[in-house]
């Protein structure tokens, strides 16, 4: 039920997040979602992507350094209190939330992406209270280009 | 059939000579010293001048002890004498010119007569027999040939011992892979800085060098730190021999560890060491770290008397285990070049690698930047971020900036910032590292 994340670490300069992404443009790789975490010498970018195994690949030739991370996607309804929900029955399961970042798609649903310390406690717990965790193969099909 | 590297596998009868009993050796250095102390005194300028202002003359070399009394060479000498001030031999017998890059000021220039050349290839065949390399090696030499001694002057050594040698010379890391792997390569040469980037590109290519028949690798030219050799010896599997040599006295060669690597004998039936302490020059006394003081017994073309070779070690007072009679002095992590005075306190690099090092997963791609503000020095340390130690949280790469700032601080005394910076941002040399940037002149 889990996703592989990439992970590349950037320097915080001008310029630097062009080139992971225009490497994945010409290799015709989508990015499905991406947050970028930031300090003030270097930032992260956490992708999403249609085919992790060939973005991994051809970051790493150019000598981009790549993590790979697994993550737990959540369907919500895009209403008031749909992520408040879903934290609540973390809280319950006594695992903590690394980072998280969300974005909706269609009309009134929103996904959200997030790290856990123990993903599958996590998973179990989420889906024993009746949350929609999508799977990888679900995520590729239902969150459109 | 593969050498193992025992002693007895691969003896040589050069070798011999690093066993003599030490009261034959010192008198054959003594006998030698009293000789280059004449030829010097006869022929070049600078050693009169010198030895008449101290009203000393080349007969009061009675003992080995004498040669306190005798007026250090050092290397702006070389300078100030250039290009061919400092020779003793007529250029019709100078065989050889080498010459140094000069980076910091007039190149010096160095010259071997045919002798200096067998005498250079006899210390080198004795430095590969003792790092346990023999004639069924085939040595892949990455020192850079032409002016830089380093190239050929292992060259005529493995020559002369009678191994295998590839020619390949500084620089296109991939076909030196290539090579290293298709040749069946047993031994390389090179320093050490480029070797660790030998490990790094082999693994970009899909190779593993332990996988590979290398077993020996004889670095130097520069200085480099245990925790550097340990990280080369696990990450490629070969045993990493540390070798120690100047232009000024002959080239590489002049030092070399056997297979106890409990420090580096040097062919002190050639070369004579003393340390001193580099502020009075005084003499050390065996065991205290100091100044390494060089004369060379034998060189014809251009004899150095003296000459402070600013690497700062210390004269080992054991004998070593493996039975050599020649001394052996400590690795050297540091020259007093090297060193920068940053807010008043001495700081080497080696320093800053041991610190690197020490952190777990960190690999020895680094630069030192100085730059001055505001009146005040500030030491940054940019240290290339690998797969090994990247993770995904902020936290874990601001942990690993934390650990290296808290290490370098401990070991330095002094508040230092450290950058995390992209793969392949920092410039990989073919030859001697760059370590140090210095911006402090430009700033201030």
């Amino acid at each position: 039920m889990k996703l592989h994340q990439l992970s590349v670490f950037l320097e915080n300069k001008r310029g630097q997040l062009s080139v992971p992404l225009n490497l994945l443009a010409v290799a015709g790789i989508d990015i499905r979602t991406l947050s970028l975490a930031d300090t003030q010498q270097f930032g992260i970018l956490r992708l999403i992507v249609s085919d992790w195994q060939k973005a991994k690949e051809i970051l790493e030739k150019e000598h981009c350094v790549v993590n790979v991370t697994q993550v737990v996607a959540i369907e919500v309804p895009d209403r008031p209190g749909g992520l408040a929900d879903v934290v609540k029955v973390i809280d319950h399961a006594a695992v903590d939330i690394e980072y998280m970042y969300a974005f909706t798609f269609q009309s009134g649903r929103a996904a959200l992406i997030f790290r856990f310390n123990e993903p599958d406690a996590a998973i179990k717990q989420l889906q024993a209270e009746g949350v929609n965790v999508v799977g990888s193969e679900e995520f590729q099909q239902r969150f459109p280009d | 059939m593969k050498n193992t590297g025992k002693n007895g596998d691969c003896f040589h009868p050069a070798a011999a000579l690093d066993y003599l009993p030490s009261d034959h050796l010192q008198a054959l250095q003594l006998r030698r010293l009293q000789s280059v102390v004449q030829r010097s005194y006869d022929c070049v300028r600078l050693t009169r001048v010198r030895m008449d202002a101290k009203g000393l003359r080349p007969e009061d070399i009675r003992t080995l002890d004498d040669i306190r009394h005798l007026p250090f060479t050092v290397k702006t000498d070389l300078r100030d004498t250039y290009p061919f001030g400092m020779f003793a031999s007529p250029m019709e017998e100078v065989v050889r010119l080498h010459s140094s890059s000069g980076t910091t000021g007039k190149p010096i220039v160095v010259a071997y007569t045919q002798e200096d050349l067998e005498v250079w290839s006899s210390v080198m065949v004795r430095s590969f027999v003792a790092c346990g390399v023999g004639r069924n090696d085939i040595i892949q030499n990455a020192y850079g040939y032409g002016l830089f001694t380093g190239g050929l002057g292992a060259h005529y050594g493995a020559e002369a011992l009678g191994a295998t040698v590839i020619p390949i010379s500084g620089g296109n890391t991939d076909r030196q892979i290539m090579v290293m792997k298709d040749f069946g390569v047993t031994v390389i040469c090179c320093t050490p800085s480029y070797f660790v980037h030998m490990i790094e590109r082999a693994r970009e290519m899909g190779e593993d060098i332990r996988r590979f028949p290398l077993r020996v690798g004889v670095f130097g030219a520069e200085p480099w730190s245990h925790a550097m050799r340990r990280h080369i010896q696990e990450e490629s599997g070969i045993r990493a021999q540390d070798i120690y040599g100047l232009s000024e006295i002959i080239g590489p060669g002049v030092g070399i560890e056997c297979e106890c690597q409990a420090g580096l004998h040097i062919f002190e039936d050639h070369f004579y060491p003393e340390i001193i302490d580099p502020a009075t020059g005084e003499p050390c006394s065996d065991g205290t770290e100091g100044e390494l003081v060089l004369t060379t017994l034998s060189k014809k073309a251009i004899p150095m008397i003296r000459y402070r070779t600013r690497d700062i070690t210390s004269i080992e007072p054991e004998s070593c285990p493996c039975g050599r009679t020649i001394r052996r002095i400590q690795r050297i992590c540091r020259r007093s070049d090297d060193m920068f005075i940053i807010r008043g306190i001495n700081v080497f690099p080696s320093q800053i690698e041991a610190a690197l090092l020490a952190v777990e997963g960190t690999v020895p791609h680094y630069l030192i930047v100085l730059t001055r503000q505001k009146g005040l020095d500030q030491i940054e340390i940019q240290v290339e971020v690998t797969p090994a130690v990247f993770s995904d949280t902020v936290g874990s790469l601001e942990g690993l900036q934390g650990r290296i700032v808290k290490t370098v601080e401990n070991i330095l005394g002094l508040s230092v910032n450290v950058r995390l910076v992209e793969p392949h941002t920092i410039e990989r040399s073919m030859g001697k590292a760059k370590r140090v940037l210095d911006q402090r002149n430009l700033n201030s």
